[in-house]
């Protein structure tokens, strides 16, 4: 009976911040605000920036250690965890700052940390820890996210394998080093064995790069493989088993990219709030309105919501909980229908000024909505959590 | 003596296991199954009896109170402790108490020493079955709007005027009120705080039909009742003071109450009356699925509320939130409930539809949003308090 309430106290954790998460938190937010407020995004915008980030931006985060935040010191991380990645990235929602972080540091490390051997390890984590290399994932193949993928192939061959197939919304694509692609090495479209993950440099022969303009003017790019040759050594754990590491990827940078949509609703949010209690008609302020007070007291609410299920979406993380996948869902659920709720209501509230170009709140639809569409949006996510709750 | 944490935990646990009989270990089906103490206070069987006297004589009928009062002393942890402990087996609270849940907060915070000396300690024995005098029927959401007056002729104050959703006045012995001793203040300067014993002459009851078909709200009169000035909490003309801490407190109850660990997840009742076969009723299906969602979220916002709070990162306005957000769900989660059930969700009468209790509770919860402060209300409490939009 001791052994089972000593357990159980110490797996109690509080659902709060500590004082360094909070400290880091604060010194995010003043370096954001700062050094990329949204007036910067706006300018990477206009200039029809090639790179679509500031590179000397991602060099200096990268430095400060948030590119590692989530990688172990022997492979030059910080070894702080998710929750602590979680809190950057929301405060990165926050500025709409545009950077590899997702990419690189959601999906890339992630699934190295995960399946990667030690030698992939070391030459990779160590150059995402430092900003120098950007490394995605060739996913999706539609235009709805998809964990399989139905026509990517690869086949044996005396040098190893050879990949055919195109891949769609790769994020960072365009800028990537290396790319890690999902194929189908066996089985057939339906099947969770026969996956396999191939770790592919850009530059490789047969590998085509084509980026695609979304609403929100980040990176995603269009990639095909032409019979593009991969060794052996390249293969990101066993041949045919890669779907565990992928899907266990996938719910972390599900949670992450949760938290980053946290931060833009809270931003967009706040932001109305303000614009309520400055702008004047009648000759009142609007925010005297009844009508708008409640709709943005619910939302408020619903915020408060987000915040607790991206907390505990963070924490199972860390803890490696076998709730993960459920608190993915329930994190990309949520928040998702908040954040397009919320990012519409701020848009109206804003009036006139808020569907023009010169305001920034519509930048914060844009975002939310490709955010919104990455990784599942809110219905492939409840239908995820109709099947944990064993309703189907 | 200095015990840990973990003693105390494992001495609660034996104490429990020991002291609790099995019977007081079933849910609580009706209100029969409950012990609400007062003066005319009825045991319903013997282990309900034991039951009670073992809990309220280690003062953990209120266990957060000090022993001074006759309440448990237990610091925050302890009575978290004891909480999870009592839920593990499913114990019944020993005793239902207005009391406990709203006078005594009160009472420990704006009561003098004599007047907690006074009623604290019948509190946590049951011996006094209290019952809350706010609302009238020209004062609901604007409560402060109240005019039952109570005026002070010597040392006595007499009361004129009548209360409305007093739950179980028509059993209780004695009314926590807010009153009307200024009728010249502004609306929130002229209200006091006045205790009342409901067996005085004056004093009537009649009771109110919701309509899920019966409840325990009444309506209490007031013709020229006597209360004796002591039983004045807090100064006179203050009373709107202890009334907001109260309702704030209320609010919190409100907001948890709907969440308890014993409870069938909606997810569980859908698949006992829908099966498993995923064809049928998908649609249904994914509505509870989508309730569940805001259900997760709000659980963990509750225990993310308690861990704040414990860091003295103070809840106030808070209390709104959860109480809109606690009430707006269980109001899903009853609808839902009937849809999950179809016409027998439906029936009112009869064995075979049980009485009616699933459209009963269904109706019942109509009022959730009501009673504590309507959801509107919280919603202006928010904006105003929290988003600090203007009047």
């Amino acid at each position: 009976m001791e052994t089972t309430i000593k357990e159980k106290k110490q797996t109690y954790r509080p659902l709060v911040l500590d004082e360094e998460q909070q400290l880091l938190r604060e010194s995010a937010k003043d370096y954001l605000r700062e050094k990329s407020p949204v007036a910067a995004f706006r300018k990477l915008r206009d200039e029809a920036n090639p790179q679509g980030y500031d590179k000397h931006l991602w060099q200096e985060m990268a430095q400060m250690g948030w590119a590692g935040l989530a990688i172990a010191e022997e492979f030059g991380g910080m070894n702080y965890g998710y929750l602590g990645l979680g809190i950057v990235l929301e405060e990165m929602g926050r500025t709409l700052t545009s950077s590899p972080i997702n990419s690189t540091v959601l999906l890339g490390a992630t699934l190295v940390s995960l399946g990667g051997s030690e030698a992939q390890k070391k030459t990779l984590l160590g150059g995402i820890s430092e900003g120098k290399l950007v490394l995605t994932l060739a996913l999706e193949e539609g235009n709805h996210h998809q964990s399989l993928p139905k026509q990517t192939t690869a086949t044996k061959t005396a040098e190893g394998y050879t990949l055919q197939g195109q891949k769609t919304f790769v994020m960072d694509g365009h800028v990537a080093d290396k790319m890690v692609v999902v194929a189908r090495t066996s089985g057939n479209a339906t099947d969770t064995q026969g996956i396999t993950l191939f770790l592919v440099d850009a530059k490789a022969a047969g590998v085509n790069i084509h980026r695609s303009q979304l609403v929100d003017c980040r990176n995603y790019a269009k990639v095909s493989f032409e019979n593009v040759t991969v060794s052996a050594e390249d293969i990101i754990g066993n041949v045919g088993e890669g779907f565990a590491i992928l899907e266990k990827t996938l719910n972390i940078a599900r949670i992450g990219l949760s938290a980053e949509m946290l931060g833009m609703m809270q931003e967009a949010f706040d932001r109305t709030m303000v614009y309520l209690k400055e702008r004047k008609q009648f000759g009142v302020p609007i925010g005297s309105f009844q009508g708008l007070q409640h709709r943005s007291a619910d939302m408020y609410c619903h915020i408060e919501l987000c915040k607790s299920v991206v907390l505990k979406a963070l924490m199972s993380i860390e803890e490696d909980s076998a709730q993960l996948p459920m608190y993915a869902s329930l994190a990309k659920a949520k928040v998702g229908q908040t954040l397009a709720r919320v990012s519409n209501e701020a848009v109206q509230m804003f009036g006139g000024i808020g569907v023009t170009d010169d305001e920034e709140i519509g930048f914060f639809l844009k975002r939310a909505r490709v955010a919104q569409q990455s990784l599942g949006d809110y219905t492939y996510h409840l239908q995820r959590l109709v099947k944990f709750q064993k309703l189907a | 003596m200095v015990t840990t944490l973990e003693e105390f935990q494992i001495e609660t646990r034996a104490w429990l296991e020991e002291n609790c009989p099995l019977s007081m270990r079933q849910p609580v089906k009706s209100m029969e199954d409950v012990y609400w103490g007062g003066r005319k206070a009825k045991f319903n069987s013997e282990d309900q009896k034991q039951w009670f006297e073992k809990m309220s004589e280690r003062g953990w009928t209120a266990p957060q109170w000090p022993k001074q009062y006759g309440g448990g002393g237990l610091s925050k942890d302890e009575a978290r402790i004891l909480k999870a402990e009592t839920d593990r087996l499913n114990c019944r609270p020993a005793l239902y108490s207005f009391g406990i849940w709203m006078l005594g907060p009160a009472l420990l915070h704006y009561g003098s020493e004599e007047q907690k000396m006074e009623h604290l300690p019948k509190i946590v024995n049951g011996e006094i079955w209290w019952c809350q005098g706010y609302s009238e029927p020209g004062a609901g959401s604007d409560l402060a709007g109240l005019q039952t007056r109570a005026e002070l002729q010597g040392d006595e104050y007499i009361v004129n005027g009548s209360k409305i959703w007093t739950s179980y006045a028509d059993r209780a012995d004695m009314i926590f009120c807010l009153v009307r001793t200024n009728p010249d203040a502004k609306k929130h300067s002229g209200i006091s705080f006045l205790l009342i014993d409901m067996e005085n002459e004056g004093v009537s009851t009649s009771p109110i039909k919701l309509i899920s078909g019966k409840s325990a709200f009444c309506q209490t009169f007031f013709d020229n009742v006597k209360a004796p000035a002591r039983n004045l909490i807090g100064e006179e003309n203050a009373g709107w003071t202890i009334a907001k801490y109260l309702l704030t407190h209320e609010r919190d109850m409100i907001g948890a109450s709907f969440i308890s660990e014993g409870q069938k997840t909606l997810a569980e009742m859908a698949l006992e009356t829908l099966g498993e076969d995923p064809q049928t009723e998908p649609i249904l299906r994914t509505q509870v699925a989508q309730h569940e969602m805001d259900m997760l979220a709000f659980k963990l916002t509750l225990a993310r509320s308690t861990d704040e709070a414990k860091q003295g990162q103070g809840m106030g306005a808070k209390s709104s939130m959860l109480k809109y957000l606690g009430t707006e769900l269980n109001k899903d989660r009853h609808e839902l409930i009937v849809a999950l059930n179809g016409f027998d969700g439906l029936g009112w009468e009869g064995e075979e539809f049980n009485e009616g209790k699933i459209v009963r509770d269904y109706l019942r919860t109509k009022a959730n949003s009501i009673e504590g402060g309507t959801s509107e209300i919280q919603l202006n409490i928010i904006s105003k308090h929290i988003l600090g939009l203007p009047g």
